[in-house]
């Protein structure tokens, strides 16, 4: 695991976040460091989910300053991120190799590699590379995978998951969770939002609880976090 | 990052998931199959009267039929949020709004292809004028449709009430576009006068408003 003296690739600094008169973030002040995997914790309305989507540039700050990956500007850290959302975010009608193809369009990859990143992508995730069924009639669980999957698809230096265990059985969440530990061994920095906490145990370098739009608490082990 | 293989990419993609859907062109192609029995009922035209209606009457029926494509265009971005993974990648704004808007030509165009002979046979239309402009004309009518209803359709894409905020914004901005494909189509339909003039708004506003919509889509995009 990289030392806590590596470089931020997330710093917020009083982060704000207002959507109409409500606050959902109030003054984030945080830093992730390279090679090192978080799990932020809190409950429902806590700006979890809103701080993820502000790092990951899908929402525009209302106040504060956030730099990733030292780039102010969010366009041209883009190609370094990885984001898993809630959501599938991907095309039910097509299939697994269908969506991860168009994806790696987007990020440019060249048609020569584009199969093989595709299939690795997948396989990382145990899921079958030539699965012709759609997205649509994969399970919940199955849905997740491959999201992660196209989450990985571009090799981030910084990956943002949120809530990437939800409906994912007990074995596959824990192939996952090990599977995002060998990512952040590889110098990658993994912060992932989470209502199950437990699957990371052993894993994770860091827990930070947020409560109304705020970092509250970071302790080091699962049974710190929320005090 | 190349423009022109994500464009490509992402037509490509439209065709499929429409291809396997078929969302938007069965309800357009009922749509209009329904505005042509219906308004062969509701006029019984001589032929002369019908070289007058039948521009007007036509491209209404497109106009309103498009409508359906163009909300779909952007349905199927938002089923799965999917449109959030496309604005967290590095990809420009540009191809997504260039390949929905050729998307939305071809399916229009399609329609088009199927309804004009039927228009034709209900109306017994026979152009006294140069028939050859309609082509054009129609490619011109067509993406001035298409590339405004791209646009506003993605503008409205967060509004609660979005399949009719879609006409409310387009429908207006489209009157100028309208007037030229209605004179100029009864222009070569009655051979009366030079469907030029007409032709040439269409092209002027076919150049205005895609430069406008190019230029404008990243803020749309960015949009929360």
């Amino acid at each position: 695991m990289a030392d806590t003296q590596s470089t931020p690739v997330v710093v917020a600094d009083g982060l704000i976040k207002q959507f109409g008169r409500f606050a959902a973030l109030r003054g984030v002040n945080a830093h992730f460091l390279a090679g090192r995997l978080y799990v932020i914790l809190g409950d429902n309305g806590a700006g979890k989910t809103t701080l993820l989507r502000t790092i990951a540039g899908l929402a525009q700050p209302s106040g504060g300053k956030i730099t990733v990956l030292g780039c102010e500007d969010r366009k041209a850290s883009r190609a370094q991120i990885g984001y898993m959302a809630h959501p599938s975010l991907l095309y039910d009608e097509m299939t697994g190799m269908e969506n991860l193809r168009y994806f790696a369009e987007l990020y440019g990859v060249r048609s020569g590699e584009m199969d093989r990143r595709c299939r690795e992508a997948i396989a990382s995730v145990n899921l079958d590379p030539d699965l012709e069924r759609p997205v649509g009639q994969y399970s919940q669980g199955m849905r997740q995978r491959m999201s992660l999957a196209r989450a990985l698809l571009n090799d981030p230096k910084l990956v943002l998951l949120d809530e990437p265990f939800s409906n994912v059985d007990t074995r596959s969440a824990a192939e996952m969770a090990a599977l995002l530990a060998e990512i952040r061994d590889r110098g990658k920095t993994v912060v992932i939002v989470t209502h199950q906490p437990a699957q990371l145990t052993g894993h994770a370098d860091e827990f930070l609880w947020m409560e109304r739009g705020r970092i509250v608490n970071r302790t080091t082990s699962l049974s710190g976090a929320g005090q | 990052m190349n423009f022109l293989a994500i464009t490509r990419a992402t037509l490509a993609k439209d065709m499929r998931l429409e291809w396997r859907s078929k969302d938007a062109i069965n309800a357009m192609l009922f749509f209009s199959l329904l505005v042509v029995v219906i308004f062969s009922f509701a006029f019984d035209p001589t032929a002369e009267e019908s070289r007058r209606i039948a521009g007007g009457l036509i491209w209404v029926a497109f106009l309103f039929a498009a409508i359906v494509a163009l909300n779909q265009t952007w349905a199927r971005e938002m089923k799965n949020q999917v449109l959030d993974a496309y604005r967290v990648s590095p990809a420009p704004a540009t191809p997504l709004f260039l390949a929905k808007a050729i998307g939305n030509l071809i399916f229009v165009a399609a329609l088009e292809a199927v309804m004009t002979p039927l228009f034709i046979a209900f109306y017994r239309l026979r152009p006294l004028g140069a028939g050859w402009q309609l082509i054009p004309l129609a490619i011109l009518g067509t993406w001035a449709l298409v590339v405004n209803g791209t646009f506003f359709a993605a503008v409205s894409l967060r509004t609660r009430a979005r399949e009719i905020m879609l006409p409310l914004l387009l429908f207006p901005l489209s009157i100028p576009a309208l007037v030229g494909m209605v004179n100029a189509t009864t222009a070569i339909l009655t051979g009366e006068t030079s469907p030029a003039l007409w032709i040439a708004l269409l092209v002027a506003y076919d150049v205005v408003f895609t430069t406008a919509c190019l230029l404008l889509f990243e803020t749309v995009l960015e949009a929360e």
